[in-house]
């Protein structure tokens, strides 16, 4: 049984890291007035540009470092819909997402003249890090580590620095403020539109490093379709999370472990529930949380306005 | 002011993003995306490649393929029915096209645009073209068409199904006897019944072989999320699996990476996989969409078209396995080679359900 529960531990953490990157990004953007729908297509540019910049460089490290600026870049863009042009947020998040699903494929096709996926790349980041190694020699647990990647304990260390950034640094509280009321925030002389620039930046940066955690750190190739509306999912994460990065961090690694339950359910005995009502679980949950049921989850008051300044 | 901007802006973008989907059909991909596929194909059919051009005359015909989402470059059943119209176009001469489907929504307004251009034969590729289809060939009565894995009850429809049963009964039989701790793996993307054809004419495989042996089966949910896949693969491999077999598409490349990290054997599915990791894809189940697409296709040109069920079976190579790489011991291939010539003669039914398998008794062979 131990056994089990480890192993169903390392699968939801697995599962659970490319949603927690993306989640944090949500909680950023969101935090700071900025609704990123983005984040699904986003995810996709970062999976694919991780791979395609391995075809240039050896150090696994340098591609996760260029998929997190493609995110950045792609976020820009969004960014400056959003906040400089005012357009309606989520329909410029829509336009990238369809965006990044057609560049990806088509670029997919310059490069490796085929659609679909791309070639498998050697020295991925699919297993423990070495300098690492010593974990796996902890009985019992031992086993829990040597599953692990190295993005898992990025994501956890991410969780925690987000945390401090936004409830420990002058930074953070002017991002809760811009996203609560950007007019108030004006007032005192924060610039509203530099905080939600760096805030959409920073989420995808976060968003690009979730694709490359799942191309470059699962199945070490790009494949059209990968990201499955994991950006979605994480979006729903942060909701759930209540717009807090731990609590974001928490709602991912719920979603994982319903995930790895359902995958386990026949070795757990539950093989007579429905893998479909163990999988719309995490979805059930957030409606709840929306509705006010799970604790109260209230948005940040001007979460997708754009600001306009001076205007009364 | 600046709105008027924004909106324009959004709209080009929204539009640049349709195009960049739905233009591509046009003519380019026709020899672009296959160039790949072309290349495997003509190592197989040399024979027949050097045969037609001169001494055949050109048939003036078209044909149009319809990809399902998955799309040209899928290294599955949409780029073995392009396999199917490159053979055709060689030995024959037809013009091929193809229309690519972003989402469901395209299939509809892509049969219409094929049938109005009036081709000779319009096929959909995937069962999720029935009721589009059904829609178009009673619109469009007198246009041929032809549907892949999927029935649809009318007289100017061919139905192209494959029992998948039987192919998954042969890699079943070998992942029964190259098991050292009589635990095999399934895979399957979602659970309805074209996928647990997969499911029990694999099980029945492993019984056949290996009566000891257990199946581990899960589904995805999924056809996409390989991530999923590799974190299945692993589950099964701790519970024992040292064989699983996918019928998943996309997701069975997590099954395939999860091999070649932890060391055991995937089985490939639709097409020979073994090119994504020679070393631990033992051998993939082989369902030819190509042979069904051609010999549908030559009908058509030998004007004796006729609509209703064309099964493909193990009987006229329609399904089979295949090992490319040359992981089959020849113990195994003997074995498949007696089962695959008992099942072609018809000396037994290949279980298809749950029901069947549960009543399944294995044979003499």
């Amino acid at each position: 049984m131990l056994v089990i529960f480890i192993a169903i531990i390392a699968s939801a953490l697995r599962l659970a890291t490319p949603l927690i990157f993306a989640a944090l990004g949500s909680v950023f953007t969101e935090r700071s007035g900025v609704v990123n729908i983005a984040l699904e297509g986003i995810m996709i540019m970062g999976a694919f540009f991780a791979i395609l910049a391995m075809e240039f460089v050896s150090n696994p490290w340098i591609a996760v470092l260029v998929a997190m600026i493609v995110g950045a870049i792609t976020a820009l863009l969004l960014g400056f819909l959003a906040i400089n042009l005012k357009a309606n947020q989520v329909v410029a998040g829509t336009a990238i997402n369809i965006l990044a699903g057609s560049l990806t494929a088509f670029l997919l096709e310059m490069v490796w003249h085929r659609s679909g996926q791309t070639d498998t790349v050697a020295n991925a980041l699919t297993k423990n890090p070495e300098t690492l190694a010593f974990l796996e020699k902890i009985p019992v647990l031992g086993s829990l580590f040597s599953g692990l990647t190295p993005f898992v304990y990025l994501a956890i260390i991410f969780s925690g620095v987000s945390y401090y950034v936004m409830y420990k640094t002058p930074f953070g509280l002017r991002i809760r403020a811009v996203g609560e009321h950007p007019r108030a925030a004006d007032t005192v002389g924060v610039n509203v539109y530099r905080v939600r620039h760096i805030c959409v930046l920073i989420s995808g940066a976060l968003a690009g490093l979730a694709g490359a955690s799942l191309s470059l750190g699962t199945v070490n190739m790009f494949r059209e379709g990968m990201v499955s509306g994991k950006g979605f999912i994480a979006i729903a994460a942060a909701i759930f999370g209540k717009w807090h990065p731990l609590g974001a961090f928490a709602a991912c690694l719920f979603f994982g472990l319903t995930e790895a339950i359902q995958i386990q359910a026949a070795s757990l005995g539950l093989g007579w529930i429905p893998s479909e009502f163990l999988q719309m679980l995490p979805y059930i949950a957030t409606v709840l949380a929306l509705a006010g049921l799970v604790g109260r989850a209230v948005a940040p008051a001007a979460s997708g306005e754009p600001y306009e300044k001076g205007h009364r | 002011m600046s709105k008027k901007i924004i909106s324009l802006l959004l709209v080009a973008m929204m539009v640049m993003a349709m195009f960049a989907g739905c233009s591509k059909p046009a003519a380019e991909p026709a020899t672009e995306p296959a160039a790949e596929p072309a290349a495997e194909a003509t190592t197989e059919d040399a024979t027949a490649e050097e045969a037609p051009a001169e001494d055949t005359a050109k048939v003036d015909m078209v044909m149009g393929m319809i990809t399902d989402t998955g799309g040209l470059g899928d290294q599955s059943f949409n780029d073995s029915g392009w396999m199917g119209l490159e053979r055709l176009e060689a030995e024959y001469g037809i013009e091929r096209k193809v229309l690519e489907s972003e989402s469901a929504d395209d299939y509809g307004p892509n049969l219409t645009s094929f049938a109005e251009a009036e081709v000779d034969i319009v096929y959909g590729v995937g069962f999720l073209f029935n009721e589009s289809m059904a829609a178009a060939a009673a619109q469009f009565p007198n246009q041929k068409f032809a549907i892949i894995d999927s029935v649809v009850e009318a007289d100017n429809v061919a139905s192209i199904t494959f029992a998948e049963n039987e192919g998954s009964f042969l890699v079943g039989v070998i992942a029964g006897m190259t098991t050292e701790t009589n635990k095999v793996g399934f895979i399957g993307g979602m659970k309805f019944p074209l996928i647990e054809k997969f499911e029990y004419g694999f099980k029945a495989g492993v019984k056949a072989a290996n009566p000891d042996a257990e199946v581990i089966s899960n589904y995805a949910d999924s056809f996409e999320d390989a991530a999923k896949g590799k974190e299945i693969a692993t589950v099964q491999h701790q519970q024992g699996a040292d064989v699983i077999f996918h019928a998943a598409g996309g997701v069975g490349i997590g099954l395939i990476q999860a091999a070649e990290e932890q060391g055991f054997w995937a089985i490939g599915v639709d097409q020979d996989q073994s090119h994504i990791s020679p070393e631990r894809v033992l051998c993939s189940m082989i369902k030819r969409v190509d042979e069904g697409v051609y010999q549908v296709g030559q009908s058509v040109i030998d004007g004796n078209f006729e609509g209703g069920v064309h099964l493909f079976s193990i009987a006229n190579e329609g399904v089979g396995y295949s090992d490319n790489a040359g992981n089959l011991t020849e113990e195994q291939v003997a074995a498949a080679e007696k089962w695959k010539a008992a099942i072609a003669t018809g000396a037994f039914v290949v279980p298809q359900t749950e029901a069947e398998f549960n009543a399944f008794e294995v044979p003499e062979i």
